[in-house]
């Protein structure tokens, strides 16, 4: 295996894939590189998740809430 | 039935995560959020199917997954679309994700197999296990790990890194734009 180790700590934001890989074919990246691509995959990812839910979504689960109130005849 | 306060704040819960995917799957915000919309719309059409004490995010993850494949299906019917026009859609929006730093990442990541990048995503942003990626794409557990291990490396190979140090113009760029805030 030419799996590279990693140097001095892991990085903390660990990818859940990484913690999961047990079963899984050691990957040929190093786990570093698998880190750092997680990272980037999660930051961009996160950035969408930290803008929330938009009015509009909310306004949906609203007006559906209003409409199944009253063909329930509440 | 009027819908449950729980159930209401479960699937609210689940929004942002869902647009996060959904973007990443389609690569445009405003589809995403159409996708997003709709996908809501069709579970609490069919609210009654969805098992009290189950995985409110993986079943709405589902539902969307399962729609934009069949919306997928027919565009590219349509308008002859392909994984490599979704790239050309991102590049054309540099600002998809609001950071200049994502860039390179981006542009790698839209250029794996729609396939890779779903169990990627599934696996590596939303924390989904394996098993829950497997269902959610309807294929077996080997098959979502050798998607994501593949998809792993397909992305390194197209960032050009070997090894952790080769960051480094990426580190510079977050550094810069941190200092910058």
């Amino acid at each position: 295996m030419n799996e590279r180790k990693p140097v001095g700590q892991q990085n903390p934001i660990e990818s859940a894939a990484n913690r999961k890989r047990t079963g899984a074919k050691p990957a040929k990246l190093g786990r570093d590189v698998q880190a750092r691509l997680g990272q980037q995959l999660r930051a961009m990812y996160d950035d969408v998740v930290n803008q929330g839910v938009p009015d509009r979504f909310t306004e949906i689960l609203h007006r559906l809430e209003a409409n199944g109130s009253s063909k329930d005849g509440h | 039935m009027a819908m449950d306060e729980s159930v209401r704040k479960a699937i609210l819960g689940a929004v942002p995560s869902l647009r996060a995917f959904a973007i990443s799957l389609c690569g445009n915000v405003d589809r995403a959020d159409d996708l997003v919309q709709e996908t809501l719309l069709r579970a609490l059409a069919n609210i009654d199917s969805f098992q009290p004490g189950t995985n409110m995010s993986a079943w709405l993850f589902t539902i969307l997954r399962n729609h934009f494949r069949s919306e997928y299906r027919k565009r590219r019917r349509e308008v002859e679309d392909s994984d490599g026009h979704y790239a050309e859609t991102l590049k054309t929006q540099p600002e998809q994700y609001g950071q200049v730093e994502y860039r390179e990442f981006r542009e790698a990541l839209a250029q794996l197999p729609q396939d890779q990048r779903e169990a990627l995503v599934l696996v590596g942003a939303s924390g989904f296990s394996y098993e829950e990626a497997a269902n959610i794409c309807g294929c077996a557990v080997g098959t979502i790990k050798s998607r994501v291990n593949r998809a792993r490396t397909r992305l390194a190979e197209l960032m050009h890194v070997n090894s952790a140090e080769d960051f480094g113009p990426d580190e510079q760029v977050r550094a810069v734009l941190a200092g910058g805030e």
